[in-house]
């Protein structure tokens, strides 16, 4: 018998079972949100999951740097959707002025990884859930959709746990915590038609205006916008299937060195 | 589109990665930026520019040439998208490859022509039998070091058939390939003339969805239960079957019946739902629900047990010792158990029986066993529905093996 269901309602479905299985097991948890259009996926897939009521706080991690258009995206919608919204930041970096210029990685590990491992000390999270995918860079591919950070915040990703049969590692050591993937099977252009089919709301940083939009948003300071002209959801689509040029392209923490991605992530980078 | 997801399995260096390497550039699914990277890569490694860097993306990796741990990546034909996994062939990273070939829904087993059939030939295309992986494609690499011998090409296809047999694999094709040079990869070979079969990507074109047992009869295990207003919202996802508005349930293991008062889903009407769909559902009667009931059909019910007999494979360097304590997970239910006997170790790359009635299990060897669980479990045949009929063992919260369940014991 053929299945009736869509790619995009597979998606939809293992993401959602993901969601559900990490909060079954942790309570303590909560969802990064970078306001971009993956977390933004992930957020409507979180209230999907728990109906609407979302049992967890939503985190978003300020470097500061970000565009307005970010700010007032988060600020509209967590009141909208009545969200428990925790914004952290690491005030120490911040107050001695941390960032780009200062160097790339170590702005990136001061700014997000580090404001980061403060806010899981305070809060005391076992979890959080994070809107990466395969697709956007190879070292994010290796990822398993339930990956632990011991107490340094280090991956050990020469020694990941086997996951199979949607059997997670769903047990933490005091000093661990998880990384939870729901989207990790998604692709670029699957966000896409999912935000275009749900009528998800993005920031419109991605959509064109005078020739130019971004494809991969985070800090104003290290994004660079594409050309394009697609200044829709349907031309956005329409762009990724025949574009040859990879989504973070844009971004300058994937280029200074091969393996910068790879030190990132390893220190706890998200 | 379609997409449908496959593993590549096989020895080391028997030709994995770059198999992928050309299936990506042949079906032009390359970054000009991504293969820029990986010329300069390969440059500052001292290599020629090497496909294998478009996976082996782990500095370790790339140093050493070797695949550490799975991962994914993605092509198109005209006819459907596919998801490529891409499993690692060395002995100690078993537990990646299973990862890998746990989540395809077909595999491609790759065997140097030069070398023929090895030891992780034939440890790999068991798990593949383990796992219940049905859909097999052989591919034969390394045809042009043999120039292209018809002759090497029966006899390798003759060695790696009588062992598949013997794991109950029957491969659909078997094809001659050179992933180095692309001969039938994308297009059909003039050196490979006497070859009158399909190219790689035609064969995969060939290859079936997996489809959800939904003409199969209910089950629903139980994930969680959100209490919502006033609501017990019971969530979870359909294993098999449908679910609907109306329709009267068994309970299991606890034994009550019921009916489904309503289907939830955010911001949709809905009051039916289909095996894979991941709802929330209500009760007429309020009974007392937690994770791991399963919800049936008073006049189809599974295995309610709290004995069976399985086969398993170890994947941990620490071995398993009869009777020791251990957690068992098949779906959402999870029980503590022990293997009360371990009837025959099994060497998983030769078949060998090592031992009957052994005492120890040790890393990526293979046993029929009887568990014994504290609290009974809903099963199925494997054959029947996956879902109920696959297990995995947990130590100490880490995942150490994987299992089949034969029968209730």
């Amino acid at each position: 018998m053929k299945s009736g269901l869509s790619q995009l309602d597979r998606l939809e479905n293992q993401s959602i079972f993901i969601i559900r299985e990490a909060y079954s097991e942790f309570r303590d948890v909560a969802m990064l949100w970078s306001i971009g259009k993956d977390s933004t996926t992930l957020l409507w897939l979180v209230r999907k999951a728990f109906f609407g009521r979302i049992p967890f706080p939503v985190m978003h991690i300020d470097t500061t740097y970000k565009f307005k258009e970010i700010y007032d995206f988060r600020d509209k919608y967590a009141k909208e959707w009545g969200l428990n919204l925790i914004i952290a930041k690491n005030e120490d970096a911040i107050g001695k002025k941390m960032g780009p210029k200062k160097g790339k990685f170590q702005c990136c590990n001061e700014l997000k990884t580090v404001a980061l491992k403060k806010a899981i000390a305070k809060h005391g999270f076992k979890a959080l859930y994070l809107g990466i995918r395969r697709d956007e860079h190879g070292i994010r591919a290796k990822e398993r959709v339930f990956s632990p950070r011991d107490e340094d915040f280090e991956w050990d990703y020469k020694n990941q746990p086997p996951e199979l049969w949607d059997q997670y590692k769903t047990k933490a050591t005091e000093e661990e915590h998880l990384r939870v993937h729901p989207l990790l099977g998604w692709r670029e252009v699957d966000v896409w038609e999912y935000v275009k089919r749900e009528k998800i709301p993005v920031v419109k940083l991605y959509f064109a205006e005078g020739g130019k939009r971004y494809r991969s948003i985070g800090c104003e300071t290290c994004c660079n916008p594409i050309d394009s002209d697609a200044d829709t959801i349907e031309k956005v689509v329409e762009e990724l299937k025949v574009s040859k040029i990879s989504e973070r392209s844009g971004r300058a923490q994937d280029k200074e060195d091969d393996y910068m991605m790879q030190k990132l992530r390893s220190l706890g980078y998200m | 589109m379609d997409v449908l997801s496959f593993v590549i399995v096989g020895h080391v260096d028997h030709g994995k990665s770059t198999l992928i390497g050309r299936l990506l550039y042949d079906t032009d699914s390359l970054a000009p930026d991504k293969i820029e990277e990986i010329k300069k890569a390969s440059a500052e490694a001292g290599r020629d520019t090497e496909f294998a860097f478009l996976l082996d993306h782990l500095e370790e990796e790339r140093k050493q040439g070797i695949t550490i741990d799975t991962t994914q990546v993605f092509f198109k034909t005209d006819n459907r998208r596919y998801v490529i996994i891409d499993a690692p062939g060395h002995v100690e990273f078993v537990k990646n490859m299973i990862t890998g070939a746990s989540q395809a829904e077909a595999a491609v087993l790759i065997i140097d022509v030069v070398e023929g059939v090895k030891e992780q030939t034939k440890r790999h295309s068991y798990m593949l039998s383990m796992l219940g992986l049905e859909q097999v494609v052989v591919v034969l690499n390394k045809m042009d070091l043999v120039d292209f011998s018809q002759e090497r090409f029966d006899a390798v296809r003759k060695d790696a058939g009588a062992w598949l047999k013997s794991i109950n694999i029957e491969p659909i094709f078997y094809i001659p390939i050179s992933a180095i040079r692309g001969d039938n990869i994308a297009t059909k070979s003039d050196s490979l003339g006497w070859y009158t079969g399909p190219t790689f990507l035609e064969s995969m074109d060939t290859l079936q969805n997996r489809q959800p047992p939904e003409d199969k009869s209910l089950l629903f295990p139980i994930q969680d239960v959100y209490k919502i207003e006033d609501k017990r919202i019971n969530a979870g996802r359909v294993e098999s079957g449908v679910i609907e508005k109306g329709l009267e349930i068994k309970v299991l293991p606890t034994g009550e019946t019921t009916k489904v008062n309503s289907i939830e889903r955010f911001l949709e009407d809905s009051d039916r739902a289909v095996a894979s769909e991941c709802i929330g559902m209500t009760t007429s009667d309020s009974v007392f629900l937690e994770r791991g009931n399963v919800m049936c059909l008073p006049s189809d019910e599974p295995t309610v047990t709290d004995r069976i007999a399985a086969n398993i494979f170890w994947m941990t360097k620490q071995e398993l010792v009869k009777d020791q304590k251990l957690s068992i997970r098949c779906a959402t239910q999870e029980t503590s158990c022990k293997v009360e006997s371990i009837n025959k170790r099994i060497n998983s790359s030769t078949l060998e029986v090592i031992e009957e009635n052994a005492e120890v299990l040790k890393n990526l060897e293979v046993a029929e066993v009887i568990i014994k669980t504290k609290k009974a479990l809903v099963i199925k045949d494997f054959n029947d529905v996956q879902e109920l009929g696959r297990f995995v063992l947990v130590r100490d919260g880490n995942i150490c093996a994987g299992g089949i369940i034969s029968a209730a014991n």
